[in-house]
């Protein structure tokens, strides 16, 4: 079928269309539109999926890339950037994403759990060359920054370089700063058909027949596998479910993220999480709530009175090593996949690094190790990011 | 009993006083009308406001008496977040209104270090 | 299809197992019981409250003769029910708040303190109707209830206001509560009715079904002279509906007649019709459609009330609005449908005990388009304008939802992420629809397009404590 008649082309002319209207979709969109890029961005809708919805809200660098130093530096990095994001943010929309980034805890339950935990950050912090400030500290060191930490806590690590913010803040924030800058936002459009037509000078992109653009970028989460190969890519992503816990608001009782239990801005408290191979199905099971639920009442009992208001599941975008995929097309250049499961965390990085390399720039030198096509490679057998 | 609640029981052919239940409001005692649920009982003894919204500190109270609307949540013998529509009234109960948001921290923590105990007992750590 | 014959919880303790799990004491929920109780199926009934009645029959276990002799007749019918479900052998379980329903039927509950779960072979969901929300300026204030509040104070504890009480809005239940109240001898400020010209004209239309129901006409007409009689002052066609007051209710504003008016008093009861309780419904992602008559959401049910969600029945006024006859009837059915499943059943003995059933039920439902027509709620006091809060938990307002359909957001759930309207507590019970109407009427879209909030466990408040048990 061929729709390429000029009676159905919009007659908007973009330089890039951005497939996902999610976390990194807005993110890249965003840094794009900053540049002065024309972009449009395409977006599914209220019943999608939505990783962006669903997430923690935590801006995490401690314990990743073990085993692979490029994605602790990727991470690093993009920490250190978050500040600017959330200015950047502010300033073009006035909404607080209330960043926060006093360093976060990783609570150990055992001299085993301890050990385990030091000798992998150990392992990164060496190939870092000591960029990579850590602590790791016994009861009395944690109690006297977190007063209401149970019995059942033998230590934990600590890092000052990891923070949260409000990850629906943040998605509010982006939205409304890619409108404030010209982004054309298509809410309500499904997209499954994309095509590259190559010609003299660079391919066109077409998507649902409608949109065309000499550059195309894939952060269609869990769809971006159906769309990759059109456009000579390959992202063989699948949904990995993280069941989540929201309590009531109480008042401030807890001033650091930790990676399993976090306060908000708001004061409500949230719990997880956990990694199902389940499919496309994020709804919560008992067993695993109840869990997840034990663990958070044994590092803060205080926490048994409190009143759950909600519980959530939602699909990880997970490769399958667990890192990210960022490639532009061999065969159709202009083409890109940006998919990970860490939006939030890696936002400031896709505005402010990712954006630039889609734009033209040369691509971040970290990310070199994340295409796609790495799956290819039956000799390929990474260290899992988890 | 107060004369400005907003409701009162009905007189009771034959009686020339209702039957009335004593428990503590805030600290405070308080004789209330014995009626069905904890909620209506505090209407009936004149009580206007329950609790104060954590979002604006605006006062709240019962709104649907029959537990969907949540605006009726009491702190009820040392439990808070009560629907008070849904707690039967008994003698002797404590309660309290709730004032902007829980202090988990300054909550006893008794029953919370007894069900962290059973469950460090579990694990066998 | 079926279950496992001894299913485990994660600690593996035996969930206990049962043919029929009911939720609900309603009309609907005890006629399903008995039903199945009839055909030998092993029922266990949940319910939240202390005695079985539902919100229709609050109090009908307990009620003394001089409350029944001021509630009505068709009250009193409730009690032969509740007679026949205390002798029919169901397991009741009072004070149950079910928090989970699965789609493999397992049945998660708070009671007495403990969490504890059964599954079961067949669910029927009888979790009624609540009162339709109704957002006018000041509707959070102390001091305004709904009708439906009133009546439960008046039929489980005997109390009825001390002061003249303001009624405001429209359908049957506000003339219902006058009268009652009437006969209680308390005293009414003002019935101020939203009802106008416009509505009978409406409702005319469907006159076939009124005559065909002439006997809830008559009962309605019935009220009104009463209450004509008894000099309750009364005010038509009623728009601009405020409640007054700072920090309490004070009295209602409006306009009436051409005249902007204003009633003093410091209990407003308002009432605009009930909508069905979806919550578990929803949660269970089964299909619903928006019915534009009854202006809600319902669940879609084949003829027996199963959702698409195999062996999860529905039945009553969680399933589309019927009134307390139609929900008995309806669980009668789902009863018979759900033994029938099991196999107690033959399905021509089913279809034989069920044919005088539907056609009783298909009498009492030809009125429901003449009422739903006649008491339409309106489009200002479904619709707010900006300033109104529409989601009380998180005290969002209609111009706040709007300025996120203009952000780009097409449904509830991404209004939901967006400003946390939803969030609250009470989990959307009392927002949902009216950000449903609003955002459709803000894209321009209908209400079906723009879906639902996605409703999920737990439906019912439980600690992290509790749930940490289950473990």
């Amino acid at each position: 079928m061929n729709n390429t008649t000029t009676t159905t082309i919009s007659s908007n002319t973009s330089d890039v269309i951005v497939i996902g209207g999610g976390l990194v979709g807005s993110a890249v969109s965003y840094g794009l539109a900053r540049q002065g890029a024309r972009v449009t961005l395409l977006d599914e809708g209220d019943q999608a999926f939505r990783a962006s919805r669903g997430n923690f809200g935590l801006v995490w660098v401690q314990g990743k890339g073990f085993g692979m130093t490029p994605y602790a530096r990727w991470t690093r990095s993009s920490a250190g950037l978050w500040p600017q994001l959330a200015q950047a943010l502010f300033d073009d929309t006035g909404v607080d994403v209330h960043l926060q980034q006093p360093g976060g805890f990783c609570f150990t339950f055992s001299d085993e759990e301890t050990e385990e935990r030091r000798n992998r950050l150990q392992a990164i912090q060496d190939e870092l060359a000591d960029d990579y400030p850590f602590e790791m500290l016994d009861r009395q060191d944690v109690i006297a920054r977190v007063p209401a930490l149970g019995p059942a806590v033998t230590g934990a690590s600590y890092t000052p370089m990891d923070g949260h913010t409000n990850p629906l803040k943040l998605l509010r924030a982006l939205h409304a700063a890619n409108l404030k800058r010209g982004v054309n936002y298509v809410s309500g459009q499904p997209v499954k058909n994309v095509t590259a037509q190559p010609r003299a000078g660079g391919s066109l992109f077409t998507v649902e027949g409608r949109w065309q653009a000499p550059r195309v970028v894939l952060a269609a989460g869990l769809g971006n596998r159906g769309l990759a190969d059109a456009l000579g890519l390959h992202a063989p992503v699948a949904p990995n479910r993280g069941q989540v816990l929201i309590g009531e608001r109480t008042a401030r009782f807890l001033d650091y993220p930790t990676l399993n239990v976090r306060q908000t801005d708001e004061g409500s408290i949230q719990l997880g999480d956990s990694m199902e191979e389940v499919g496309f199905n994020d709804n919560v099971t008992t067993d695993v709530l109840a869990d997840i639920a034990q663990r958070g009442v044994r590092t803060f009992p205080v926490l048994a009175g409190l009143r759950l208001v909600r519980a959530w599941g939602a699909l990880r975008v997970m490769s399958p090593d667990g890192f990210p995929i960022y490639q532009e097309s061999p065969k159709h250049p202009g083409a890109f996949v940006t998919t990970c499961h860490s939006g939030v965390t890696l936002a400031a990085a896709h505005a402010f690094r990712v954006a630039p390399w889609i734009g033209g720039a040369p691509r971040p030198e970290e990310i070199g190790v994340f295409q796609g096509d790495r799956f290819l490679n039956p000799n390929y057998r990474p260290v899992h990011a988890h | 009993m107060p004369t400005d609640s907003l409701f009162q029981p009905l007189a009771q052919a034959g009686t020339t006083t209702a039957k009335t239940v004593s428990v503590t409001l805030n600290g405070e005692p308080l004789q209330v009308p014995a009626v069905s649920s904890v909620a209506a009982a505090l209407l009936a003894a004149g009580v206007q406001r329950f609790r104060n919204s954590p979002v604006s500190g605006e006062g709240r109270a019962p709104y649907c008496m029959m537990g969907v609307c949540f605006e009726c949540l009491l702190e009820i013998d040392g439990v808070p977040n009560r629907q008070g529509c849904l707690v039967a009234l008994e003698a002797g109960m404590s309660i309290r209104t709730q004032d902007g948001m829980r202090d988990l921290l300054a909550e006893s923590t008794d029953s919370a270090l007894a069900l962290a105990q059973a469950m460090e007992a579990r694990h066998g750590v | 299809m079926g279950f496992e014959a001894s299913p485990h919880t994660a600690a593996g303790r035996l969930a206990e197992t049962v043919d029929v799990a009911i939720i609900g004491a309603g009309p609907a929920g005890m006629a399903a019981a008995i039903t199945a109780r009839q055909h030998g199926a092993s029922v266990v009934l949940l319910d939240e409250q202390a005695a079985a009645g539902g919100q229709i029959y609050r109090g009908i276990t307990t009620v003394p003769a001089q409350r029944l002799d001021v509630l009505g007749p068709d009250y009193g019918a409730g009690a032969s029910l509740a007679r026949d479900f205390a002798a029919s052998g169901a397991r009741h379980i009072t004070g149950a708040a079910v928090w989970h329903v699965t789609t493999e039927r397992q049945v998660h509950y708070l009671h007495g303190g403990g969490v504890r779960s059964l599954q079961a072979d067949r669910v029927l969901l009888c979790t009624g109707a609540m009162e339709r929300p109704f957002p006018i300026p000041g509707w959070t204030l102390p001091g305004v209830l709904t009708a439906g509040a009133a009546q439960i104070l008046l039929k489980g504890s005997g109390m009825a206001p001390t002061r003249p009480v303001v009624l405001a809005g429209c359908g049957p239940l506000l003339y219902l509560l006058g009268w009652q109240y009437v006969r209680a001898g308390v005293p009414i400020a003002a019935i101020v009715d939203t009802t106008d010209g416009a509505d009978y004209r409406r409702a005319i239309r469907h006159a076939g079904g009124a005559l065909a129901g002439w006997r809830y006409l008559k009962k309605g007409l019935a009220l009104m002279a009463a209450l004509k009689r008894a000099k309750v002052p009364f005010y038509k066609g009623a728009t601009e509906l405020q409640v007054l007051g700072e920090g309490q209710a004070t009295g209602l504003g409006f306009v009436s007649g051409g005249t902007r008016r204003q009633v003093a008093s410091p209990l407003v009861l308002l009432h605009q019709g009930v909508v069905p309780n979806t919550q578990f419904s929803w949660s269970l992602r089964a299909r619903h459609r928006w019915d534009e008559a009854q202006l809600c959401w319902s669940p879609v049910t084949d003829a027996w009330g199963e959702l698409d969600v195999a062996g999860i029945f529905v039945a009553g006024d969680s399933g589309g609005i019927g009134g307390a006859r139609v929900a008995a009837l309806q669980g009668e059915l789902a009863g018979l449908a759900a033994v029938a499943q099991n196999g107690k059943l033959a399905v021509p003995v089913r279809d034989s005990l069920a044919a005088p059933l539907q056609a009783e039920m298909r009498e009492h439902l030809f009125i429901r388009p003449f009422l739903d027509a006649l008491y339409r709620p309106k489009q200002a006091n479904r619709i707010p304008a900006d300033g109104t809060i529409v989601c009380r938990c998180e005290e969002v307002t209609a111009g706040d939802i709007r300025g996120y359909v203009k952000l780009g957001c097409t449904g509830p759930n991404q209004a939901k992420s967006f400003g946390r309207c939803g969030m609250g507590p009470c989990q959307g019970r009392q927002c949902g629809l009216t950000v449903t109407e609003v955002i459709a009427d803000a894209r321009g879209v209908p209400p079906e397009e723009t879906g639902y909030f996605r409703i999920r466990p737990p439906i019912k408040p439980i600690t992290l404590g509790e749930l940490a048990r289950e473990a």
